[in-house]
């Protein structure tokens, strides 16, 4: 349309050339940790700018795949996610479907009740005396009820639940289906995309989960990935006494492998569920 | 006199009748919703009730409802105390620094990406800059002390190279909040595009073809076509992000901070969790979370009526 012109091809040039660029910004922390993971302990400590590795060693790995705590981490964090997401699923796919009834007494009412959470909360200290008097420390299940429904994913799961087109719904009442049977017959289906989209958000956010963690996790045995890592790779503090300079207690290739090593689960169903993702923008934008 | 108060009240009565039998005529639907109210009431309303530990003396043992009141014994000792002041105003600074810097970004990047036709090109750039979105901040933390260490950071030694000296991004007082805001930008700004992205796929492309034949040029397509197709979308997340202001990003600065920066980075978020877990003084954390709660809350209604009254849809 407008190709054309010395000014339009100068301004492709330019938007090329800036889009292109923080492109590779985004990448190259990563690509970074990639290269310091697969460097040689004893050279990583030297500095000298590397953007591609002069020598090629595993024992970072080596070292990481040998330590028992990342492998009990790895299970708490599968367990969390896996089971998590699965309940999260449920009790979110169940309030949606009702919620999307304008016709229930009381949905409008209790929608708001919902919503309300969002603008307002009690706050970090009353949520963990809560956590606490359930008897949930240091249990797996206060990095699952606390973050059961995330009132987001709930809009997103109503809001789609709502466009699925009511006589459908009414045939199969009249062949003598009940609620249930029609969420699970008719609605489910036609639900698929929303339904993907928002358990893949449960499931990164799960996975992710920190903050849950540092407020009810102190036991080492149900520590999840992300307390582990934190564990592994930040020593703000030793690096403040020492004057800046990190004082590698544990090599940095060592360091930057645990990265690869926690990360790889959301770097290989990225590519593949990445469109859900956008999906999910796309019905988060979609207001109510 | 009698009867027609009789029939009143039985005509009240029935239809309180009929509400019952509307309610036991969908129990199936309520039941479905129990699960979610009771996860609501628990992990919601309960503890905004429990907030009202920040009126009282909180012991352990005597628990929520036993501790004894104090009235606003909480707040006075807050309003005296230097850190107070301190954490509220880093909140207000880091969080207008996000949203001043961080809030244009996405939007200009979707308008650039929008003038890209190349579509694999697109594709690719969409699909890598919000890649960061879905990273922990434990895991960015490790990726940018690699990055930005004073010794063996990449950065470092480039600007050592240069005949630089080295900077303490994370080290440093100066530094450490523009280290927060830039990290903070890089790893939401490509999520925030898609958001913006997925609004412009949703313009009709013969409001660009009737702006084409009326001989705007791109800058005139951009600010009369553009932008007034998404501007619903730039008000609701302004709005969000204006009602967040008091979020100043509790993971972020937990993972980087350290004492050595305390007086630039620490926010009300990371000052409740010590005072209330570490030092265990929990009403007065309490007072501060209720406090930042009751900010935040006024900020999202003043932001909403306002762009309603600029004649805009507000998010409620």
């Amino acid at each position: 349309m407008d190709n054309s012109g010395l000014g339009a091809k100068l301004f492709q040039a330019c938007n090329y050339t800036f889009l292109g660029l923080i492109t590779l910004l985004t990448l190259f922390p990563f690509w970074d940790s990639l290269i310091v993971s697969i460097t040689p302990i004893s050279e990583s400590m030297q500095s000298s700018v590397h953007l591609f590795p002069k020598t090629v060693t595993f024992e970072a790995y080596e070292y990481i795949v040998g330590m028992k705590q990342l492998w009990s981490s790895y299970g708490v964090s599968i367990f969390v996610t896996v089971a998590g997401t699965i309940l999260s699923m449920i009790v979110t796919t169940l309030a949606a479907y009702v919620l999307s009834k304008s016709y229930l007494p009381g949905g409008r009412a209790i929608m708001f009740l919902i919503v309300f959470t969002m603008m307002f909360s009690g706050g970090i200290i009353p949520t963990y005396l809560v956590v606490k008097q359930l008897g949930m420390m240091n249990t797996v299940w206060a990095l699952i009820m606390p973050l059961m429904v995330q009132t987001y994913n709930l809009i997103i799961m109503r809001s789609f639940m709502a466009s699925v087109p009511e006589s459908l719904e009414e045939a199969a009442r009249i062949d003598g289906c009940g609620d249930f049977r029609i969420l699970v017959r008719v609605v489910l289906p036609l639900s698929l995309p929303a339904i993907a989209t928002v358990s893949l958000f449960y499931a990164v956010a799960k996975w992710n989960e920190f903050f849950t963690a540092v407020m009810y996790i102190t036991d080492k045995d149900v520590w999840p990935l992300q307390l582990f890592m934190r564990a592994m790779l930040i020593d703000n503090e030793a690096v403040y006494q020492s004057g800046g300079d990190s004082p590698f207690l544990l090599g940095q290739s060592i360091k930057m492998a645990s990265i690869m090593v926690s990360t790889i689960p959301v770097m290989l169903i990225y590519p593949f569920f990445q469109r859900y993702f956008v999906q999910g923008a796309t019905l988060g934008a979609v207001k109510e | 006199m009698e009867a027609p108060t009789s029939r009143i009240s039985a005509q009240v009565k029935s239809s309180r009748m009929e509400g019952i039998r509307r309610v036991l005529r969908y129990r199936n639907l309520y039941l479905m919703l129990l699960p979610a109210i009771a996860y609501y009431i628990i992990f919601h309303y309960y503890p905004m009730y429990g907030a009202t530990i920040a009126f009282k003396q909180f012991s352990i043992i005597k628990g929520i409802n036993g501790s004894p009141w104090v009235g606003l014994k909480h707040f006075e000792t807050l309003l005296q105390l230097d850190k107070f002041w301190e954490v509220f105003w880093n909140t207000i600074v880091i969080s207008l620094y996000r949203l001043l810097f961080g809030f244009p970004l996405p939007l200009i990047v979707a308008l650039l990406l929008n003038e890209v036709r190349k579509m694999a090109f697109k594709r690719t750039v969409q699909t890598i800059i919000y890649l960061p979105h879905f990273i922990s901040w434990v895991i960015m933390g490790g990726l940018l002390i690699n990055l930005l260490s004073t010794d063996s950071g990449i950065v470092n030694q480039v600007i050592r190279s240069l005949g630089g000296s080295s900077i303490g991004f994370l080290s440093d007082e100066s530094y450490f909040r523009s280290t927060l805001v830039g990290s903070m930008i890089w790893k939401e700004f490509g999520w925030n595009t898609i958001i913006y992205m997925a609004a412009l796929a949703g313009v009709n492309p013969s409001l660009y073809e009737a702006a084409w034949m009326d001989g705007a040029n791109r800058m005139q397509r951009i600010w009369h076509v553009t932008l007034p197709s998404i501007r619903t979308t730039i008000i609701i997340l302004l709005i969000l992000r204006i009602g967040g202001l008091m979020e100043a990003g509790f993971e972020q600065i937990f993972v980087l901070y350290h004492s050595g920066v305390y007086r630039v980075a620490d926010i009300i978020d990371t000052y409740v969790y010590r005072t209330g877990l570490a030092d265990g003084k929990f009403s007065l954390a309490a007072a501060l979370g209720l406090f930042k709660s009751i900010i935040n809350f006024v900020l999202l209604i003043i932001a909403n009526q306002l762009a309603r009254m600029k004649g805009d849809q507000g998010i409620f």
